[in-house]
């Protein structure tokens, strides 16, 4: 089984701060791939460098077999792979529905002269992916005056009516009330199994609940790579999260975060 | 899309029912009015008040398509009126030398207009903010001094002058009333096809480009490209009011792409309030008529009243008069 994604010896150093330090991920087809490590431990890095965001100090990234290393962000995209950020990134002076519009009206074709029915086939789209979310009744609401968990939710709207093979989330649940992480899962739970999922993610209960692998990364390397029972069971793990301190508490078992994701 | 002449994304939740249908009929009853004034200006204006109508037109249409880079691509050029010098001139030489029919050197001065946008602007667009205000000012300055150094085309600093009455199939229009007319509606044509583009999904785009470049490469569109269209097309637009400030002063001097002109046409953009296409318009009035109309009086203070005009509006309406105007729809989010 060929992996959808994978890079080899990829590494990105910023200065003197090597943020990915030679990693090997294969993400399998149809897989939830959790990535989780501490705060810094550069995670949202290596997405960015799968995405094409950030350009590799050295290493390959390969799509289905086919090495993107030099794509472009737009070109990995059409290619199928699609990222939200851990920042929300939306069009905030747009409405909700808007937002979710410019990634459909991508796959209906660009024109500079107006096009009545492919306009409404995309409005339609934008409201059925806003309804999916759970976002129906704020279609009309401008992105800039929506509720922080609501903008998440947006953020996946819009990232998911790409319709990607490949989804990266980058800390999806950050900031959202638990009801509103109780529905990002169950949302996650229902996107196809032809499209996989790697996702980066504090909240260790969601990531449970969802990954079928765990790759946890530390000081920019990778510590190991397994079923969530491995990555549970691993001192090395352990060690990573809990650091000098030295508490023999099994953090896994905890539903709180190493560190409160709110605070950033 | 329904009448509304705005750029910015419209309000379609506000209102119920009912009051919106009226607003729909004030709207076209304005919008009406409006065309029948500007029809109707030469049968009651005197000739020189025609002729400076037919100026604010021809500026206008350069602020139209200046705000397409600006208000609605967010990209605020300095050097706009080189592409607008480009079609004037092309416009006039082609009516010296070779002396076609008013509408074809129209479309020269649109295609020139064009292709001297696409030669420069995929250097241009490269950057952004900052970067690209100075680029374009660099580039507006350079096509400066080919105007001023390049003396057998465009006459150098004495101007290519001598430009023949435009005509229209050989019928030419030396009556300012009927000058004002053919200009008002080549001006109807561009400014039709500006609003076209704004309100495709093509305009979409340029806006989602303005409010989150980085967000809408991660949708998969081209953003190189698509900013590279908006500047030849804003360029074709300036090309084509180049062509139509020729047919007016019947003369071209490099001042007409220098940096003043691409100051004030800026400046008509931010006072009309930005990526409001018909504000566009009214802040090219604002600025033809203080610097035509009332500098002269004011013993060429002009700029001086200009400048207290831009102050004003940064201060007391920071979205220009379309702001005021309240038509823009839900505010932008900080
Ligand atoms: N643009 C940058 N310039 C310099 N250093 C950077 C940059 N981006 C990240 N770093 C550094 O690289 C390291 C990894 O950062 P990264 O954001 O990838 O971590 P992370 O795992 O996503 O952390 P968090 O859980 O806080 O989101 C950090 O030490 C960070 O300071
Ligand atoms: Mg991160």
């Amino acid at each position: 089984m060929t992996a959808v994604l994978s890079c080899r010896n990829l590494s990105r150093r910023f200065g003197a701060v090597h943020a990915v330090d030679d990693v090997d991920l294969d993400v399998e087809p149809g897989a939830r791939h959790a990535l989780i490590g501490p705060n810094g431990a550069g995670k949202s890095t290596l997405l960015h460098l799968l995405s094409g965001v950030l350009s590799p100090s050295s290493g390959a990234v390969a799509l289905e077999g086919r090495d993107i290393s030099r794509l472009s962000v737009s070109r990995r995209s059409r290619l199928g792979l699609s990222q939200t950020f851990q920042h929300s990134l939306l069009f905030l002076s747009m409405t909700a529905r808007e937002n979710v519009a410019l990634a459909v009206a991508r796959r209906h074709g660009v024109r500079p002269w107006p096009r009545r029915r492919v306009h409404s086939a995309v409005a339609d789209r934008a409201g059925q992916a806003l309804g999916t979310v759970g976002l129906a009744d704020r279609s009309e609401v401008p992105a800039g005056s929506l509720a922080h968990g609501e903008r998440r939710q947006l953020d996946i709207a819009v990232t998911l009516a790409c319709e990607p093979r490949l989804l990266l989330l980058d800390e999806p649940a950050a900031g959202m009330s638990p009801a509103e992480v109780e529905r990002l899962g169950a949302l996650i739970e229902l996107i196809p199994p032809e499209v996989t999922v790697l996702f980066v993610e504090h909240d260790l209960e969601l990531v449970f609940r969802l990954a079928t692998t765990v790759t946890v990364l530390h000081l920019g390397a990778e510590l190991i790579t397994g079923t969530p029972d491995e990555v549970r069971a691993s001192d090395a793990v352990q060690e990573a999260y809990l650091g000098t301190e030295g508490q023999h508490t099994d953090l896994f078992l905890r539903p709180e975060p190493a560190v409160d994701p709110a605070s950033r | 899309m329904n009448a509304h002449a705005t750029v910015a994304p419209t309000v379609e939740s506000a209102g119920a029912a009912t009051p919106r249908g009226r607003r729909d009929i004030v709207r076209v009853v304005l919008l009406v009015t409006l065309v029948l004034c500007l029809v109707g200006l030469p049968l009651v204006a005197d000739p020189f008040a025609t002729t400076t109508a037919t100026r604010v037109l021809a500026f206008a249409l350069l602020a139209v398509s200046l705000d397409l880079l600006v208000g609605v691509t967010g990209l605020p050029s300095l050097g706009h009126a080189a592409y607008f010098g480009v079609g004037a001139y092309t416009a006039g030489w082609l009516s010296i030398h070779i002396g076609i029919d008013g509408p074809v050197a129209l479309l020269a001065a649109t295609l020139a207009g064009a292709s001297v946008a696409a030669a420069t602007g995929w250097l241009a667009v490269r950057s952004g903010g900052i970067f690209f205000l100075m680029l374009t000012l660099a580039i507006g300055e350079v096509l400066h001094q080919v105007a001023h150094s390049w003396r057998s085309v465009t006459g150098g600093s004495d101007g290519m002058y001598g430009v023949p009455a435009t005509t229209v199939g050989g019928v030419d229009l030396a009556n300012p009333g009927f000058l004002y007319w053919y200009v008002l509606g080549a001006f109807g044509v561009g400014y039709l096809l500006i609003r076209m583009v704004v309100r495709s999904s093509f305009g979409a785009a340029l806006r989602g480009i303005h409010d989150n470049e980085p967000r809408m490469r991660a949708l998969g569109y081209p953003v190189f490209g698509y900013k590279l269209a908006a500047f030849v097309i804003a360029g074709a637009g300036a090309g084509l009011a180049g062509g139509l400030l020729v047919a007016q002063q019947r003369i071209v001097t490099p001042d007409d792409l220098g940096f003043t002109t691409g100051a004030l046409v800026l400046l008509a953009v931010v006072i009309g309030g930005a990526g409001t296409l018909w504000g566009a318009c009214i802040g090219a009035a604002v600025v033809v008529l203080v610097r035509d109309y009332f500098g002269p009086a004011l013993d060429g203070h002009g700029p001086l009243l200009l400048g207290i005009v831009f102050v004003i509006v940064v201060y007391v309406m920071p979205r220009g008069v379309a702001g005021v105007a309240g038509i823009r729809g839900k505010e932008r989010a900080a």
